[in-house]
């Protein structure tokens, strides 16, 4: 059950909608607006290094092995520098024995990962597209979340991070495309990241590597060589679990995560040229457990919430945010929580571009909620 | 550099000896060697019908080396000889693979095969065997009158876990399914712990979460247990790997049913475990059915054990009920796994006397007739009791003894573990992560909340508190 495309990385075609905003644009990082500064340690970083996403998690997974002899990366290809080259040269660097290829099997990768973890190695795990990770299902969400809690803490498989590319690419069809954290999300015990750049990326990357819990960490793949970011180049983490507020606003609230959080942020300039109104931007990071607090707050100030994700709007992560919003900001509302969200089919291939939330469907939904 | 070496079973005797022909730089030559030396000198692995053997030092390197010698073939990715005969390899071409046994039912000695146990020894695991039995037995009531929730019993596979366990090292980790409670026991899992976690009290070190006979202890290296078939094999193999990386000489084991082995996370693990070169028995029993699946609608080939040389493992097929051949087979398996870095596999032919559960009358798909048979007849107790008898190191007083120790053990346990509170009701929402975080907190505080007001409704009493 893997990928039968081999994927020619992010070809012109694919510069779509979604990341108009950022391929002409690198972000600084001092210029990345956070309101959870206190919580960052690389506030004044020693040198800094331009890198794309791809290259920031390649850095990532250098400094856990560098500075934990126990960690181990596997997968699928991941010897010879993975398919999006996320492992490049680490194998050399660290012998074949802590970077290595496995057999073709995600149920099997996922299963040796949580034994890893669970005899105290730090196990980092790569599932060659979110894609697949369907087959490790069971692994995941009956034993990986459930470890620690069914034996009584005796146990647990907190070092296990798994990674895996996610998300629209322009054209990935049914099986390159998937963003199905909402189906992990379900799972008790797991940890769900998802960050939108170069910077995030490291940060939140080194933190689930790290973390006691069991994480699943996506990576937008549209995003890989498109994002490009100055970034610290030495260790550094960001909290989980916290969202990251990057525009402050007053009128309207939009959340979102991973790489249309782009698309978003395009929308909030935008609405402030066209409209005058200002939208608070919000980039959710971690799926579960998720940043209530922030949210909540957001929605309270604004009165006005518009959720966007690329996956299916049917059970999507956005039904659950907007069911708690709705639970715990009801009087502050001034209009039905809205959802932007890819629709309940299946990604099709050369529709796609009609499949998920882009700028003007979002642009269309800001109308509509503040017309209520 | 490596040589290659080219064999073919030309014989399997009856006594379970292969002849082999081995052809090595144009020369024939003969051995002959038991199932057990096949798995000892060799990495086998079957192709068109022949064995091809490779030395088993730096063997990644060989297989290199073959890719590169190899071009002329023109064959990818295989070193095979190339043939002008078309012929299909059919499974019934290939003799049956024999069970090695050391103990006969009737207690006398196999060919007249050592032990290679002390008498002591002998005697102690027999102890616990009885041990084990009557734990299953009194537990198995105590489910039928309401007590416990839920029960597995061992019977007719003590062998398996007493004979295994004994061949380990007490350092080695086991990842079991759950019909293996004997390796707790000879591991010195306490009978209270034991009885613990059957009745969820607040000393089960699993907190009451799990279903009754789902076992876990960190300090005897026994992975928790957990109810999907076969999810702990890759894990197994994982925590093999992880073992191996540390250099402490630690291997693992993982236990699993037939049945079992039909999963897909099974074909994973082995395969992993094979290219990966994990430390990790793979320990199969074969006890004839899957609740009421016989093996005829399990699989149609001779059982598991051949499935380890399709992945390139070592692989043996043992007598499941004889504890001596058992203990023979997991110790010279072990010896592989520590010091050549490789898994192997073991298929313990055995027969599974009790019910599937106490949530199955097994009397719905077989006779009582068969299942009478293998308990009185050549069930693994009664062999090690005729062996003992025989060497006059037993007889029935001490057998009588014996039984009323183990019974006045687990009552006492048990009487002890229902006089004993269960854990505060909220602490079911600990251990999810390793720190609670706000929204289980909030979850939490709402039950606290209700309970204060509801509390009548609930047995609160066999907690202790809210």
């Amino acid at each position: 059950m893997a990928s039968v495309v081999h994927f020619r990385l992010l070809s012109a075609k694919f510069a779509s909608l979604a990341l108009n905003n950022i391929s002409n644009r690198s972000v600084h990082y001092s210029a990345v607006s956070n309101n959870n500064t206190e919580t960052q340690p690389c506030e004044k970083p020693n040198s800094l290094e331009e890198m794309t996403l791809l290259r920031s998690i390649n850095n990532a997974l250098d400094l856990a092995l560098e500075r934990d002899p126990s960690a181990i990366v596997f997968g699928e290809d991941v010897a010879f520098g993975g398919v999006f080259r996320c492992t490049k040269d680490l194998r050399d660097k660290y012998g074949k024995n802590r970077v290595f290829n496995t057999p073709l099997a995600e149920q099997g990768i996922v299963g040796f990962g949580i034994g890893a973890a669970c005899a105290g190695s730090t196990a980092i795990a790569e599932i060659q597209f979110a894609d697949y990770i369907l087959p490790a299902f069971d692994q995941i969400v009956n034993e990986a979340a459930k470890y620690r809690y069914r034996s009584g803490n005796e146990f647990d498989c907190g070092k296990l991070t798994i990674r895996a590319p996610c998300g629209l690419v322009g054209h990935g069809g049914l099986y390159h495309s998937q963003s199905n954290e909402a189906f992990f999300s379900h799972a008790a015990g797991l940890k769900i990241v998802i960050p939108r750049g170069p910077y995030q990326a490291k940060g939140l990357l080194l933190s689930c590597i790290r973390d006691e819990n069991p994480c699943l960490f996506f990576e937008p793949k549209a995003l890989y060589r498109h994002a490009k970011d100055h970034i610290p180049t030495e260790y550094y983490e960001l909290p989980l679990s916290k969202a990251d507020v990057m525009e402050k606003g007053e009128d309207l609230t939009i959340i979102a995560w991973g790489g249309l959080v782009h698309v978003a942020s395009e929308v909030v300039q935008m609405v402030r040229e066209n409209f005058g109104k200002s939208c608070e931007l919000i980039d959710l990071q971690t799926i579960l457990p998720w940043d209530e607090e922030t949210v909540f707050a957001s929605a309270r100030k604004t009165g006005r919430v518009i959720i966007a994700h690329e996956a299916p709007k049917t059970s999507g992560f956005g039904a659950e945010m907007s069911a708690a919003i709705q639970e715990n900001c009801l009087y502050h509302l001034k209009a039905p929580v809205k959802r932007v969200a890819g629709y309940d089919i299946p990604v099709p291939h050369v529709f796609e571009k009609f499949y998920g939330p882009t700028k003007w469907k979002l642009i269309d939904a800001v109308e509509k909620i503040l017309d209520e | 550099m490596a040589s290659r070496i080219f064999a073919s079973i030309s014989r399997l005797s009856s006594n379970g000896c292969i002849t082999v022909n081995i052809i090595k730089s144009g020369h024939k030559l003969g051995l002959q060697f038991d199932t057990i030396s096949v798995a000892n000198n060799t990495r086998a692995l079957s192709t068109s019908g022949r064995v091809f053997q490779e030395p088993q030092k730096d063997h990644h390197h060989h297989v290199n080396e073959r890719h590169h010698n190899e071009a002329h073939h023109h064959l990818p990715n295989q070193c095979a000889p190339i043939s002008s005969q078309l012929n299909f390899i059919e499974p019934s071409s290939i003799p049956r693979v024999p069970a090695y046994r050391v103990l006969n039912p009737d207690g006398s000695l196999n060919d007249d095969l050592d032990p290679t146990l002390t008498d002591d020894k002998i005697v102690s695991m027999y102890e616990q065997m009885v041990q084990l039995n009557a734990f299953d037995k009194i537990m198995f009531d105590s489910q039928r009158q309401g007590r416990i929730s839920f029960y597995m019993t061992n019977f007719g596979e003590e062998a398996v876990a007493f004979g295994s366990a004994a061949a380990l090292d007490g350092r080695d980790w086991i990842f079991a399914q759950y019909r293996e409670a004997g390796i707790l026991l000879q591991r010195g899992m306490p009978l209270k712990l034991m009885l613990a976690q059957c009745y969820g009290n607040k000393e089960d070190l699993g907190k009451g979460r799990q279903m009754p006979i789902h076992y876990g202890n960190r300090s005897l290296n026994f992975a928790p247990i957990s109810s999907p078939l076969t999810v702990q094999l890759p894990q197994a193999a994982g925590t093999a790997y992880a073992l191996k990386q540390r250099g402490e000489g630690q291997i693992v084991v993982t236990y699993f049913g037939e049945g079992a082995a039909s999963e897909g996370d099974a074909h994973a693990a082995m395969n992993f475990a094979a290219t990966l070169d994990c430390p990790i028995i793979f320990f199969c029993r074969n006890n004839g059915y899957a609740i009421s699946t016989p093996t005829n609608e399990q699989y149609a080939s001779d059982g598991i054990v051949n499935r380890g040389l399709g992945y390139g493992m070592s692989s043996v097929r043992v007598d499941g009920n004889d504890l001596f051949a058992v203990y023979a087979v997991t110790r010279r398996a072990r010896h592989l796994c520590q010091h050549e870095s490789r898994p192997c596999l073991i298929e313990a032919m055995t027969y599974r006397v009790g019910h599937h559960s106490t949530s199955d009358d097994s009397s719905a798909y077989r006779s009582a007739d068969e299942v009478r048979q293998w308990e009185q007849e050549v069930g693994p107790l009664k062999r090690v009791y005729n062996y003992l008898c025989a060497q006059g190191l037993w007889s029935e007083e001490r057998q009588t003894a014996c039984l009323k120790e183990a019974r006045a053990n687990v009552i006492e346990a048990l009487n002890w573990a229902e006089s004993i509170k269960k854990l505060p009701v909220s602490s079911m929402f600990d251990d999810v992560y390793d720190e609670l975080p706000d929204s289980l907190r909030r979850q939490r505080d709402e039950l606290k909340e209700h309970l204060e007001k509801y509390g009548k409704h609930y047995p609160l009493a066999e907690h202790e508190g809210i």
